[in-house]
């Protein structure tokens, strides 16, 4: 039991990577949450692939740097962030198919560009790599995790309104795009922080499955925001461990036992679950 | 109460390539009760939306005697209000605050108490800490009057506000709507009831193209052609 569940932590790199998880952990699903309640899920899949180009990039200038990579991958994100935006003010067609227009492009460009480097693994970049959590990818990813939860309290109120009633927002005469647009920055600072660990298509699952699985925890704002951070610590420490016990890269083994988590609580949670369901019928309410 | 006019001066508004209004001019009187009626596609909605700045003027102006975005609160006919929200009634009510208190001052347990009273006011006793997904469109109207109450604002511009309601609820909201003109607000009311507007509504404006008309009560100007 202790070689199944303790030993592996004590590598320093399974450290490394499980400290940097469990901190994306707390920054990272809160923002899921209010990815969902937006009904942008969508653009989660954008942002895991519009960065890629960026990192490739970074590392073409600069070498196999997470710092370089890190940057191009913010500013690949920013720039998607900022076509969705102007395509989602409406240019006649469907926002969601010039949203898988986009990501698209963004990930065949950034295999293209990711390929014609020597010295870079494209499983690595897209699917992570517990060994490459160096000490400066630990930085990234807890720094971040630091920058994005003070930032999400300080916009809370604005963007719960925002999400809420925009149109009630914008009667009061506030700019609810000013706060969308720090949201989607925070959005694009964790799928970036957590690529070199669970890889770019894979830090949107610790932070969308958590937040998706989480409506079966609570029905309210902050229960979902504290659920969605437990199962996202429990994703992390056992997504490690099935990674390093099977060879498994971290980042879908990450998100598999995320997964796993979702579909526990779709079976059994409180809410909105087959188990509730099931309760509902056994005993119809009486009002 | 503030005493705000609002003053319209051959005020165009436009929806799509179509002039909904053409050269209204007139005011809403500070303190007046005022029931907007007219066809549907005269204009109504879009007029309230100007008053409030949220539709572009195409033509003349709308003088809001200096109040702020704030002091006039709106309550639109379909509110874009996401009803799956995971918030408590409490809270929806609570962030009738959010416009005087700006983004970032906190909501104490005194404005809490605030939005508990309204509720009340509202008939939703204990209400507070129940989710909004599982309100009645009834229930979820008064709601939105006790947001309405905590907003506090000098003018209030309502869109059909009894449409999608149960007599009941109506005639509660209507009593909170007199309790406002009496407070002294200026109140403009959308409304298809012809038969509520005379008995409860001292004022008129009737959007009918050039056949615009101001009820009693209103200085009624020369029409503008």
């Amino acid at each position: 039991m202790h070689d199944l569940l303790v030993a592996p932590f004590a590598l320093g790199f399974m450290r490394r990577a499980l400290a940097g998880c469990l901190a994306l952990s707390c920054a990272a699903p809160p923002l899921g949450v209010f990815l969902v309640l937006r009904r942008m899920s969508l653009m989660s899949d954008v942002m895991q692939h519009g960065v890629l180009p960026g990192i490739a990039l970074g590392a073409a200038a600069a070498g196999l740097s997470v710092w370089a990579m890190g940057l191009g991958g913010i500013l690949a994100g920013l720039a998607v962030a900022l076509i969705a935006g102007w395509l989602a003010r409406g240019h006649g067609a469907r926002e969601d198919s010039q949203l898988a227009g986009v990501y698209l492009i963004a990930l065949a460009l950034g295999v293209a560009l990711i390929s014609a480097q020597r010295g870079i693994d494209l499983t690595h970049v897209l699917f992570g790599s517990v060994l490459a959590v160096d000490d400066m990818a630990l930085f990234a990813m807890a720094g971040v995790a630091s920058i994005t939860l003070p930032v999400l309290a300080l916009i809370w109120r604005p963007l719960i309104l925002d999400s809420l009633d925009p149109g009630f927002l914008a009667a009061m005469g506030g700019k609810g795009g000013v706060w969308h647009a720090v949201f989607l920055a925070l959005v694009v600072l964790c799928v970036v922080s957590g690529f070199v660990a669970l890889g770019t298509l894979m830090s949107v699952g610790l932070m969308m499955l958590p937040a998706i699985a989480a409506r079966h925890w609570s029905i309210a704002l902050a229960g979902q925001i504290r659920a969605s951070v437990a199962v996202a610590a429990l994703a992390s420490v056992a997504g490690l461990l099935v990674s390093y016990h099977t060879d498994i890269p971290a980042g879908p083994a990450i998100v598999l036992t995320a997964g796993a988590l979702w579909l526990l609580g779709a079976l059994g949670g409180p809410h909105a679950s087959l188990w509730a369901a099931m309760r509902a019928t056994a005993r119809p309410k009486t009002r | 109460m503030t005493h705000a006019a609002i003053r319209l001066d051959r005020l165009t508004l436009r929806h799509g390539a179509r002039d909904v209004v053409r050269g209204l001019s007139g005011q809403f009187a500070p303190g007046s009760l005022t029931a907007l009626i007219g066809d549907n596609g005269a204009g109504k909605t879009t007029l309230l939306r100007a008053i409030a700045g949220l539709h572009p003027i195409a033509g003349g102006t709308i003088d809001r005697g200096g109040l702020a975005p704030a002091g006039i609160a709106l309550l639109p006919q379909v509110s874009d209000l996401d009803r799956s929200f995971p918030i408590a009634c409490r809270d929806v009510v609570a962030l009738g605050l959010a416009a005087r208190l700006g983004p970032f001052r906190g909501i104490g347990s005194h404005h809490l108490h605030q939005a508990d009273a309204a509720l009340q006011a509202v008939g939703l006793p204990g209400f507070g800490p129940r989710p909004i997904g599982a309100l009645s469109a009834g229930q979820f109207q008064r709601v939105l009057f006790a947001r309405l109450m905590l907003q506090d604002a000098p003018v209030l511009l309502l869109d059909e506000p009894f449409s999608a309601v149960d007599t009941d609820t109506a005639a509660d909201l209507l009593a909170i709507l007199h309790g406002w003109h009496r407070a002294g607000r200026t109140i403009v009311t959308v409304l298809h009831d012809l038969d509520m507007a005379r008995a409860h509504f001292p004022d008129t404006l009737r959007l009918a193209g050039a056949r615009t008309q101001w009820g009693p009560g209103t200085w009624a100007p020369a029409e503008a052609a």
